[in-house]
């Protein structure tokens, strides 16, 4: 794969502006961090539904898939799949499904490295 | 009052566009990260989706272990919603709020604070997208 300035700067750019729109909606709304990040899968899912964030995927590619909604995004391309699939079942299960991965590694990962690594107290 | 209000008006509209300017250099360098790691999947014969799940599963453990160490905060701090929006804002909250109540144990301490933070996401995640699958199988019925 040859690697093509215009999309490097696509992914620059896009990957910037959803993360732009994360810290607008902090500084000027009382939104803590874990709202956000919901809001953002659920933004994602939604768009991913209404067939209007598969165009952003295609121009910037990982600039979309990195960002949150991508994360939405993709469990609702699952959910479509698995409808395509397996009919009403596949609803239930395409979605974590085509996540699987980043959820279970999160996820066990996440649990050794807590069990690793004790909480610096930082003085702030 | 009135000097106040006149005075915030100067001071609140920097911050929030320096903030902004940060989130987005952050976010793209972010982006950029997870676009090298894939590309270079790709470059030693990975195809698309796998590459893309590894640079995925990749970035996920860079952020868990700069947790870890607790550079993550530190990062945060500079980089504000460009690293808390891209998935390895969701590895950091997997990890952190564990890391806090490790004395607790490790199955009722560590096991489930997992998920205070990273399970509603992941619940919602699943939600929406079992709304929009029924939805289409509805519309698919007409």
């Amino acid at each position: 794969m040859q690697i093509d300035i215009m999309e490097i700067v696509w992914v620059f750019v896009i990957g910037g502006i959803i993360c732009i729109i994360g810290q607008i909606l902090m500084d000027t709304t009382q939104l803590t961090a874990p709202r956000i990040l919901v809001l953002f899968v659920v933004i994602g899912g939604v768009l991913g539904g209404l067939g209007l964030y598969e165009p952003i995927v295609h121009l910037a590619k990982n600039g979309a898939t990195v960002p949150l909604p991508g994360f939405g995004y993709s469990l609702v391309r699952g959910a479509l799949k698995g409808l395509e699939s397996d009919g009403f079942l596949g609803i239930l299960t395409g979605g974590i499904k085509e996540t699987a991965a980043g959820i279970s590694v999160a996820l066990v990962f996440g649990y050794i490295i807590a069990l690793c690594f004790n909480p610096k107290s930082k003085a702030k | 009052m009135k000097y106040q209000k006149y005075a915030n008006k100067f001071v609140d509209k920097p911050k929030y566009f320096l903030n902004c300017l940060k989130a987005f250099i952050a976010g793209g360098i972010v982006c950029e990260i997870g676009y090298f790691i894939q590309a270079a999947f790709m470059y030693f014969g990975v195809d698309r989706d796998t590459s893309g799940i590894c640079s995925t599963i990749l970035l996920i453990c860079i952020a868990q272990l700069l947790t870890g160490f607790g550079c993550y905060d530190t990062i945060a701090k500079i980089g504000g919603a460009g690293v808390i929006v891209p998935i390895t804002g969701f590895a950091n909250s997997v990890v952190s709020p564990a890391m806090e109540f490790k004395k607790e144990g490790p199955v009722l301490g560590v096991g489930s604070k997992i998920f205070s933070l990273a399970g509603p996401v992941i619940l919602l995640g699943i939600a929406t997208s079992w709304a929009v699958g029924i939805i289409y199988w509805i519309l698919m019925l007409f």
